[in-house]
């Protein structure tokens, strides 16, 4: 190993006759945050989920350094270190809050979940835990009680961000985090998300269709096309001075000159 | 074919002792092995349709058939007493199929078999007790896919049903549930210990008898084997606690025991006796005795 | 006390004896036979025979002679008892396209080899009382055109297979041998051959109501009747000190092949795909229905996406039981004095500690106003 956190290898996975994503290879370094841009149907949601070992690729590996054990290889671990990793070390943001949350139960039970999973029994500590974590993200303890379904869409959010950071987790995969969001509760979120990366040196690997969001939250772009990378650097570079031509397209069309 | 059907009369008096067939005893008792061997765990079996409905105790009456024995004493009990209708009618179908003794008292019974209680009188090595089990899997009010709680048991995924507990109490300052409480049995599986009161969850634990567990309908069985360590779900600032009374039995004063209420008029006035009736009447019984010697002292 | 455990069962006994008594009913009326059950109410003879599963006429009808007509009650006592029987073995699969149907419809093709046979069927009664059946006497006989027994009945699916519009059938007999749902606990998920034995014993109300929900909508799969046959078909049994087959007995069954439309996958072409339904007796509507849900269970293997409670297998088959589900729910009539009680004091504790909340809150405030 180089010292990288998460490192992909050839990864490919095809649905019948087509390829989603194909031969993807990069190393994530500790506290970085790496975008992966492209339109939609581009594989970028496919290669996040082979990356965090939701879906099994046809080919190729991904390896995290572990807090403990060193370097693992995500696939090859029993379902059970698996899902152990997912919610100790890690965090998985949902584009669709309400796949992330436990919609039936509290906002406190929903923060306070990972910690139980891993053995927290003391009902007033978890409550000020989660209490600590609503206002991190600036959601009023007067809502500790109430369910998601009665939060508005950024409150959905901001919720499902702190119930995946309650664990501590040093990486975090976001799939479209702002998407379906209006545009000033973007920005709020934004501006949160990339508070909340520098203040616990998260490190992240963010899929976006959107180039403003991958400028302001990403180090480093990998730019997906009909499941190929065409396009990698540092977010600043590609944006400003985009090599490839799908890159330019989407720059072009999306960037206002 | 009227002939054909005045040829086909059959009666009952083909079936094998204790109804089932010895196949699907010994099918039974090896998932009942493979339950003792480990705790918790829900074993699924070929259930058999019984002659009784599938609610009213069939998983239990399986258990009971594949284990009873010509020497064995039955007692059963529904709500704790020996005398409602469904105990009593299962008790009966046992005299009739496998011609045991049956006993109300609980410690002449090598074989208890019990719906919704844990008798109050401790029980000893030896002697089993069988539990009727509606729903068996403590997590399907949370999730209910049987494919997703095999994964949570297997993995031993139980953040959820603590977030239930949480949840409890962030509503209503305490954990509510009252009945069907759940258990951490040795360490390892969450179980359900079937609708008993929680009051009864501490007699599960390191009881010296072995404990089976049967649900019919949904064809699973499991076990806890004597002196196994048996913890009731709580957190550290609101322990477990169970339910009391500020009432005492009306027929033989117990205040340990878990009462019935029961509104005897009109206006709504109520008695508390002992759901336990075996309990309560071997206490009567003990009162009218020791009476007795203390006025034959005095003559 | 004692007493008490007496009169339980004193009362058991006397309703026994009060529910042979309503059974019988007006004794000046002549008691019902098996064989009028059979012969004039078969089509409940059937539905008992099949959701019991078990062939045996006399006992289905006695079962419904027992049950007062109560036919879940009838299902679950032939269940009772069929699950006593020793098994000698299994037999052959049947053969349909050898049937000798009474009944033979196909509503994709106007025509189709062998012919379309109405048969005996409600669907074209106007239904209207029929107020000459209240009054005694003979029913005239139906004339019947001659049934060749030798003809065989080519199947409509088969035609469309040849064609390569219409998927193969799962082979008839593997070889592997296939799980028996009354024998082996049900896990998921389970086998297409699972699936048709726990829908073949399913309630016929509530594969109706989901098979309706799929034509509603709700995992729509662009139905069409490939064909519906009604007759008797051998059944053949390999004895093992024999080692060749015997026909051993005749049994009429309702089979429906229900053809539906498929887009076709990455591995598949477009086709049409099957639903397949087989009731014992005259049981159009159950077989019907059986077809419309096994394959709406089916889509996940199609790589449909499942969206509707006819799709989703397990809440399907965990719920198709009549007798498991009538157990369970009427098992809420047995006593729950423990669990209610227990429920009792945790309600009192609750509202104690709301009232002695909102005493205190009524006190504080009373306190701030004096204060002002």
């Amino acid at each position: 190993m180089t010292g990288a956190l998460l490192s992909a290898r050839g990864v490919t996975k095809r649905f019948g006759g087509r390829t989603a994503c194909n031969g993807v290879s990069f190393d994530l370094w500790p506290g970085e945050v790496l975008g992966i841009v492209g339109e939609s149907g581009s594989g970028k949601s496919t290669l996040l989920n082979c990356l965090a070992g939701r879906l099994v690729p046809d080919a190729g590996s991904v390896l995290y350094e572990t807090r403990s054990v060193g370097s693992v290889d995500v696939h090859n671990l029993t379902e059970a270190r698996r899902r152990l990793l997912a919610r100790t070390e890690w965090g998985f943001v949902n584009q669709d809050a309400r796949e992330g949350l436990r919609m039936g139960v509290s906002a406190g039970a929903n923060i306070g979940e990972r910690l139980m999973a891993i053995g927290a029994r003391n009902y007033g500590e978890i409550r000020g835990t989660a209490s600590d974590w609503l206002q991190r993200v600036e959601i009023d303890l007067g809502r500790i009680d109430d369910p998601p379904t009665v939060y508005s869409g950024g409150m959905r959010q901001r919720l499902q961000i702190a119930r995946n950071l309650v664990s501590s987790p040093r990486l975090v995969f976001m799939d479209e985090p702002t998407g379906g969001l209006d545009v000033s509760v973007q920005a709020r979120l934004l501006d949160l998300l990339r508070g909340l990366v520098d203040r616990f040196h998260l490190s992240a690997v963010l899929v976006t269709h959107d180039l403003g969001v991958a400028r302001l939250l990403t180090h480093r772009l990998m730019v997906m096309q009909g499941g190929q990378v065409v396009e990698e650097g540092l977010t600043d570079q590609v944006l400003d001075d985009p090599q490839h031509a799908y890159t330019q397209m989407l720059v072009a069309s999306i960037l206002p000159v | 074919m009227p002939d054909t059907i005045a040829d086909q009369g059959r009666d009952e008096g083909a079936y094998n002792y204790a109804y089932l067939d010895e196949q699907t005893k010994r099918m039974i008792r090896r998932a009942i092995l493979k339950a003792v061997a480990v705790p918790g765990y829900q074993v699924p079996f070929g259930g058999r349709e019984m002659p009784l409905p599938y609610g009213w105790g069939t998983g239990g009456i399986q258990i009971t058939a594949s284990i009873i024995g010509r020497d064995d004493t039955l007692k059963v009990i529904d709500q704790g007493a020996d005398d409602t209708t469904n105990a009593v009618s299962i008790r009966r179908f046992f005299a009739k199929v496998a011609g045991v003794a049956t006993t109300t008292r609980t410690e002449e019974a090598t074989v208890i078999q019990t719906r919704h209680r844990v008798p109050e009188t401790p029980l000893r090595e030896g002697q089993i007790l069988v539990f009727q089990v509606p729903i068996p899997e403590p997590l399907r009010m949370l999730e209910p896919r049987e494919t997703e709680t095999r994964t949570l048991h297997a993995l031993s995924e139980y953040g959820v049903m603590q977030v239930s507990l949480y949840e409890s109490i962030a509503r209503h300052g305490r954990i509510s549930k009252a009945y069907n409480y759940p258990v951490l049995v040795n360490g390892r599986y969450i179980m359900s210990p079937s609708p008993i009161p929680k009051f009864d969850n501490p007699k599960l634990d390191r009881n010296p008898a072995l404990q089976l567990y049967g649900a019919g309908r949904e064809k699973r069985i499991y076990a806890v084997p004597p002196h196994t360590p048996v913890k009731s779900l709580d957190f550290d600032d609101h322990p477990f606690e169970i339910e009391r009374w500020t009432q005492c039995c009306d027929l033989c004063g117990s205040t340990e025991s878990f009462l019935d209420e029961m509104i005897v008029d009109d206006e709504g006035t109520r008695r508390f006796i002992c759901s336990d009736t075996d309990y309560c009447q071997e206490r009567q019984e003990a009162q009218r005795l020791e009476a007795q010697s203390q006025k034959g002292e005095r003559q | 006390m004692y007493v008490a455990v007496k009169g339980g069962e004193t009362a058991i006994a006397h309703s026994l004896d009060l529910l042979a008594d309503r059974r019988r009913g007006d004794r000046d009326i002549p008691e019902v036979t098996l064989e009028q059950i059979d012969a004039q109410l078969s089509l409940a003879v059937d539905r008992v025979m099949t959701e019991g599963s078990c062939y045996d006429r006399a006992l289905a009808a006695l079962a419904v002679k027992q049950a007062r007509g109560d036919l879940f009650e009838a299902v679950f006592l032939l269940r009772a008892y069929r699950t006593t029987l020793p098994r000698f073995g299994h037999s052959r699969p049947i053969d349909t396209s050898r049937m000798v149907a009474e009944r033979r419809i196909s509503s994709t093709f106007k025509d189709i080899p062998g012919g379309q046979v109405l048969g005996p069927t409600f669907d074209y009664t106007h239904r209207l009382l029929d107020f000459s059946l209240m009054a005694d006497g003979e029913r005239p006989i139906a004339p019947t055109a001659p049934v060749d027994a030798a003809q065989e009945l080519p199947r409509v699916g088969d035609i469309l297979e040849r064609e390569g519009m219409l998927e193969p059938p799962p082979p008839a007999d593997s070889g592997a041998p296939t799980q028996d749902i009354t024998r082996d606990p049900l896990a998921f998920p389970a086998s297409r051959a699972v699936r048709l034995q726990n829908l073949a014993r399913g309630d016929e109300g509530f594969l109706l109501a989901l098979g309706y929900s799929t034509q509603r909508g709700y995992g729509n799969n662009h139905p069409f009747v490939g064909e519906v046959r009604y007759g008797s078909v051998p059944v053949a049994f390999v004895p093992e000190e024999l080692g060749f087959a015997i026909e051993i007995a005749e049994i009429d069954v309702t089979e429906c092949d229900m053809v539906n439309q498929f887009a076709g996958s990455h591995e598949v072409p477009p086709q049409f795909t099957r639903g397949y339904g087989l009731a014992f007796g005259h049981s159009e509507r159950k077989a019907m229905s059986m077809a419309l849900v096994d394959r709406a269970l089916r889509a996940e293997e199609l790589s449909e996406v499942v969206t509707s409670p006819a799709q989703d297998e397990e809440f399907v088959l965990a719920h198709s039981d009549s007798v498991e589900a009538s157990g369970f729910v009427q098992h809420l009539k047995l006593p729950h004095y423990v669990d209610f009680q227990s429920e009792l004091v945790v309600v009192r504790t609750l509202r104690e500690e709301v009232e002695a909340r909102r005493a205190k809150d009524a006190s504080l405030s009373a306190l701030g106003q004096a204060a002002e």
